[in-house]
């Protein structure tokens, strides 16, 4: 099969499902079925891609002209490339998973539920392959509307709240900053296409390129950059496969990966010296005022989440440094924190599932009781943490040597300071769950491990942060070949 | 001022016709007046037109012997044009009027206004309204 | 004899010979039948204009074959075809929803009248967007207007009398203010024929009759196109009217009104006189500006769904209005486009509006809680809708705002730019309305065991919504169209 077939059945292959899905919605095994099959078919699809581009090639497929000059096109580039390998791998464990939390907590519209996932992770697939900024803000847009049945699922007033913070902000800034950032790079460049080392081509100097970075950065809301983070957090409401899809896979990483994307293609890095470093500072605070709320959060999903945002904001101040090593650090860390903090969420959901828990002050001896959660859970505050055997340190290290090579000791001061904060609000819950004994209350309650399928899921997770950190070779080569192609 | 004023009189007329149609379609409540006032402010508008049309010591627009000056007859033919449209919808907006009596027994704008916010008044069109629903 | 040749004339006639037809045909299946084949035939014709337009530029048709500017000229350039594919397109799907929405909404025995006005108004809407003359332009805007006030009052709700009163009120002084408008133009130039008079204009542009002129028209046809103030007809007319004649009217009336002001700015007045002279880029961008933001907000405090999206519409009219004050082709293109976007959407989105209607018996946002479940597919329509007019990419809503940026950006304004797309929020918060009652409320217990919509109304109204998602994709047709038409308008190549 010719690589452009490849993209289009990658694209193609979670909308047949979602279809599939919605036919065999009153046989729920079968549906399953679908579903997973799906999965595996998509990932079959990306994989088979990466070879060619390992090698080299840039397959690409131009779908139609939606206006003149613009067009809605798709191209595989070594950073899409990583993030639909992400995207669609952790599809396949997120199904199994959910299957177990779905069937485990007796949710109702399944079915929705599983169309809705499909169709993310298609928009998400036209997000990393997208040849254009066009292209990029229109599945950024269809992601967010998707996602959003999925936010709301349990359809309580509760759920309502937190979707209308969650399409509030991310559609709010979307259409305020992303859509003239935009209008305004098709206004001075004449294109939207990607290409290495920018296409602004210095066009646009001092305050009026910081403004159109600033468009883009506050405009990628999915990045979570303050003040535009509180989208984050008000998604919690949604069942945790959701939260790990939104937290770990589709939506935030799509938030960085565009974020990283339009630094080096649109911007290059040559091309915004000088204009960035109020960026750093900005990434820089949210990567500490993040830490520091996730510090006094006792909800689980909470702590979770003001994680993420922080570290989101290590991708944004990687891509912010220039600097060609913490590019690929950011690269990186798009790989890495994805299969770490899709751990976490997912030993956050076994846990309710298990015992019915969502607070860190309830999981005194949980460790005891399950084990695998725990352990997975351990090896993914570790990957957050950065500290080895976990996968966190490789993109950290690169990220860290590339500030220093850039002598951005800001940028350095950020990365220690935070790694601190970051073990002071992991390392104390897997403390508790392993080494405080189980509370009287908790003796009357006995429990085991969660279901099956979501053991296993978490296990695979887990086991993939630690193969990450002694193989990166794959990732690491295509973050590489993102710089190789810049002048 | 005064020889402008005569020179123009029949602007003057028609701006004045005008003025005192749109005054009482603005400032009457009943729904009838109102469509007078509307007549009146149409009516202005003909006036516009025909009047431009005589030409002085001209005859009607029949070519004949011995006649060299004839007035515009196209303003006229435009009028007559007008003048049923006008017609038509005087027409339409008394039929109106009427409808709106059965409706709601008052064709003071205020009054309708009141009956459709009081909440004892149902919505639809009831019994002896003229528009007999069909479920 | 060419029937070919006299297309121009098929185009009017088809719909206005229709109507007395029907009356004297009496019955209701046969007035149908007769009204919808004019209706399809007015519609081929018009697709067959428009390829000629393409194909070999604008089409001049002598009626009577009097010479213009003598006689009446019809004439079809790129901006007339486009409207009137527009206008009997619209008209075509809407006609086989009527009879199955009006059979649940008005009394059988009027059903004959309903289609005989329905092709009047039709007759009328074609007539505007295809004379080329100014006196004919009023006689047929004249029909048009008669036969809504009549189609609006049929309403089912006795409000729906007051609402055409009140529109017959202000739509025959906008009427007149044209006339008034024309007059003057006349009186200066001796002549009706638009082309003509644009030429003789060219010469006088400072005389006051013609800056009068200018306002009279201005005004008028303003009042006609409810832009901001002059709107106030509008809500309760679409609010009260039968289900069909709020699509039908939301889709093309207005809009037919804004090629009126786009024929006499730019080929009557031409450019200069109008926007040079007069304030009328400010006038109009802060008249838009207004209508966006004003009409926007009030349409989230609605209740009655047909309400808020009428409010809707004045709020894009005002997008529609933008476009104009920017005096530009790539402005006149988003005003253009969006035109024909803001018709397909608001349209269908009438014609799903009257489907709730028929299943749920009102469109109030209390009653129609739940209506996710109850009626899905039509439900996921009105949502699809409401993204079109947030402009959310993908639908055609999002062509016009991009035209409307890019224009903004092309003038420097980057206030306006932040403004165009704020505005934009404000359709997210009242569509939002409409999500979070539709999904997040269980129906009420009467109405759980709705059924969703029969196909005789879901099938039109999803080809409009389909439409509107077409439109957002290839844009071929209606930008192509809108950018020939702006380049037109403003003296470039027909």
């Amino acid at each position: 099969m010719a690589a452009e077939h490849l993209i289009l059945a990658a694209l193609g292959t979670p909308l047949v499902g979602a279809v599939g899905i919605a036919l065999s919605h009153r046989t729920p095994n079968w549906r399953e079925t679908v579903t997973l099959t799906t999965a595996a078919a998509l990932l079959l699809c990306v994989a088979a891609l990466l070879p060619g581009v390992l090698a080299g090639a840039r397959p690409a497929l131009r779908l139609m002209e939606v206006l003149p000059g613009l067009d809605l096109a798709f191209a595989v580039e070594p950073l899409g490339m990583l993030f639909a390998l992400v995207a669609s791998g952790l599809w396949i464990v997120n199904s199994l998973y959910s299957i177990g939390y779905m069937r485990g907590n007796d949710e109702a519209n399944q079915t929705r539920f599983y169309i809705c996932f499909a169709l993310a992770i298609a928009a998400a697939l036209g997000i990393a392959f997208s040849a254009n900024v066009f292209t990029l803000f229109v599945f950024y847009e269809l992601l967010t509307l998707i996602t959003y049945p999925l936010v709301t699922h349990h359809g309580s007033d509760k759920a309502r709240n937190g979707g209308r913070t969650y399409l509030g902000l991310l559609v709010g800034t979307s259409v305020l900053f992303l859509l003239p950032a935009l209008v305004f790079t098709w206004h001075v460049a004449g294109t939207t296409d990607f290409a290495p080392g920018g296409i602004l081509g210095g066009r646009l100097d001092g305050l009026a390129l910081a403004g159109l970075l600033a468009l883009y950065m506050f405009g990628l809301g999915k990045a979570a950059l303050m003040p535009f983070h509180r989208w984050l957090p008000a998604a919690m409401v949604a069942p945790t496969p959701v939260s790990a899809l939104l937290h770990a896979v589709a939506v935030v990483k799509a938030g960085v990966f565009s974020v990283v994307k339009v630094v080096v293609y649109v911007f290059g890095l040559d091309g915004l010296a000088g204009s960035a470093d109020w960026l750093v500072a900005v990434a820089g605070f949210t990567i500490l005022a993040a830490s520091v709320v996730a510090l006094n959060a006792d909800n689980l999903k909470r702590r979770l989440a003001y994680s993420t945002v922080s570290q989101l904001s290590y991708v944004v101040l990687a891509a912010a440094l220039l600097a060609p090593l913490s590019v690929v650090g950011a690269a990186l860390h798009i790989a890495a924190h994805a299969l770490g903090k899709i751990t976490l969420f997912f030993a956050a959901g076994a846990i309710y599932t298990a015992a019915h828990k969502t607070e860190v002050s309830q999981l005194d001896g949980i460790g005891r009781r399950m084990p695998w959660t725990m352990g997975a859970f351990a090896v993914g505050a570790l990957s957050m943490i950065g500290l080895p055997p976990a996968a966190g340190f490789v993109s950290k290290w690169y990220m860290l040597s590339g500030a220093m090579a850039a002598s951005h000791w800001l940028a350095v001061a950020v990365i220690v300071v935070s790694t601190l904060l970051n073990a002071g609000y992991f390392l104390p819950i897997v403390w508790r769950a392993f080494f405080r004994p189980v509370s009287a209350e908790d003796e009357r309650h006995p429990h085991g491990e969660a279901p099956l399928p979501m053991v296993f899921a978490l296990s695979l997770t887990a086991a993939g942060t630690l193969a990450l950190f002694f193989s990166p070779d794959v990732p690491l080569a295509l973050a590489q070949q993102m710089l190789r192609g810049l002048p | 001022m005064l020889a402008h004023f005569v020179d123009h009189f029949d602007y003057w007329a028609m701006i004045f016709l005008a003025m005192a149609g749109l005054f009482i379609v603005i400032a009457r409540g009943n729904l009838i007046k109102k469509l007078v006032g509307l007549g009146i402010f149409q009516t202005s508008v003909y006036l516009l037109y025909v009047a431009p049309g005589k030409i002085v010591g001209g005859t009607a627009p029949i070519v004949a012997e011995g006649f060299r000056v004839y007035s515009n007859p196209l303003p006229h033919v435009l009028i007559l044009t007008a003048i049923v449209v006008g017609v038509a919808t005087l027409a339409l907006g008394l039929a109106l009027v009427v409808r709106i009596r059965e409706a709601y027994d008052s064709i003071e704008e205020d009054e309708i206004l009141r009956r459709d916010h009081a909440p004892e008044v149902t919505p639809s069109r009831g019994e002896g309204a003229g528009g007999k629903v069909v479920p | 004899m060419n029937l070919a040749a006299h297309l121009p004339a098929l185009q009017v006639v088809l719909p206005l010979a229709a109507a007395p037809l029907a009356v004297l045909l009496r019955g209701r299946g046969a007035a149908f039948m007769l009204v919808t084949l004019a209706a399809w035939a007015a519609f081929a014709v018009s697709i067959l204009l428009w390829l000629q337009v393409n194909a070999s530029g604008p089409i001049s048709y002598a009626i009577g074959s009097w010479a213009p500017p003598w006689g009446i000229e019809y004439r079809v350039d790129s901006l007339s075809a486009l409207l009137l594919m527009l206008v009997c397109g619209i008209a075509a799907v809407v006609l086989p929803y009527a009879r199955a929405s009006i059979e649940r909404e008005l009394r059988q025995d009027v059903h004959y009248l309903f289609y005989a006005m329905f092709a009047l108004c039709l007759a009328g809407l074609a007539g505007i967007a295809i004379t080329g003359d100014a006196f004919n332009l009023f006689v047929f805007l004249e029909i048009s207007s008669l036969s809504s006030y009549v189609l609006i009052a049929l309403g089912r709700d006795r409000r729906a009398l007051v609402a055409a009163y009140q529109y017959l009120i202000m739509g025959t002084i906008g009427a007149t203010f044209i006339v008034v408008g024309v007059g003057l133009l006349y009186l200066k130039t001796g002549t009706l024929n638009l082309a003509d008079m644009g030429v003789r204009l060219q010469e006088m542009t400072s005389h006051r009759p013609v800056l009068a002129a200018l306002a009279f028209l201005t005004v008028g046809i303003s009042l006609k196109l409810a832009l901001f103030p002059l709107h106030q007809w509008l809500p309760n007319a679409y609010a009260y009217a039968p289900s069909a004649v709020s699509a039908f009217l939301a889709a093309t009336a207005t809009k037919v009104s804004v090629y009126a002001l786009l024929r006499f700015y730019f080929s009557v007045f031409g450019e200069t006189a109008v926007f040079k002279r007069l304030p009328m880029e400010d006038l109009m961008l802060i008249l838009a500006l207004a209508g966006m933001f004003v009409a926007s907000a009030v349409a989230i405090f609605q209740h009655d769904l047909k309400r808020l999206f009428a409010y809707s519409s004045v709020a894009q009219i005002g997008y529609i209005v933008l476009g104009i004050s920017f005096d530009s082709v790539t402005g006149l293109t988003a005003t253009i486009a969006h035109l024909v976007n803001h018709a397909v959407t608001k349209g269908g989105l009438f014609l799903l509006l009257g489907a709730v209607m028929a299943g749920m018996g009102g469109v109030t946002l209390a009653r129609v809680h739940g209506i996710g479940r109850v009626m899905p597919l039509t439900a996921f329509g009105i949502v699809l809708c409401g993204l079109g007019l947030i402009g959310v990419p993908g639908t055609a809503g999002f062509v016009s705002k991009w035209y409307l940026i890019l224009a903004a950006l092309e003038k420097g304004q980057w206030w306006l730019v932040f403004l165009i797309v704020a505005s934009s929020l404000l359709a997210v918060a009242y569509v939002w309305r409409f999500v979070e009652a539709a999904y997040f409320h269980a129906p009420r217990a009467d109405l759980a065991t709705v059924r969703e919509a029969p196909a005789g109304l879901a099938i039109p109204a999803w080809t409009l919504v389909g439409a509107t998602i077409w439109f957002g994709l290839d844009t071929s047709v209606t930008v192509g169209s809108a950018a020939r038409a702006a380049a037109m308008l403003l003296g470039g190549a027909p």
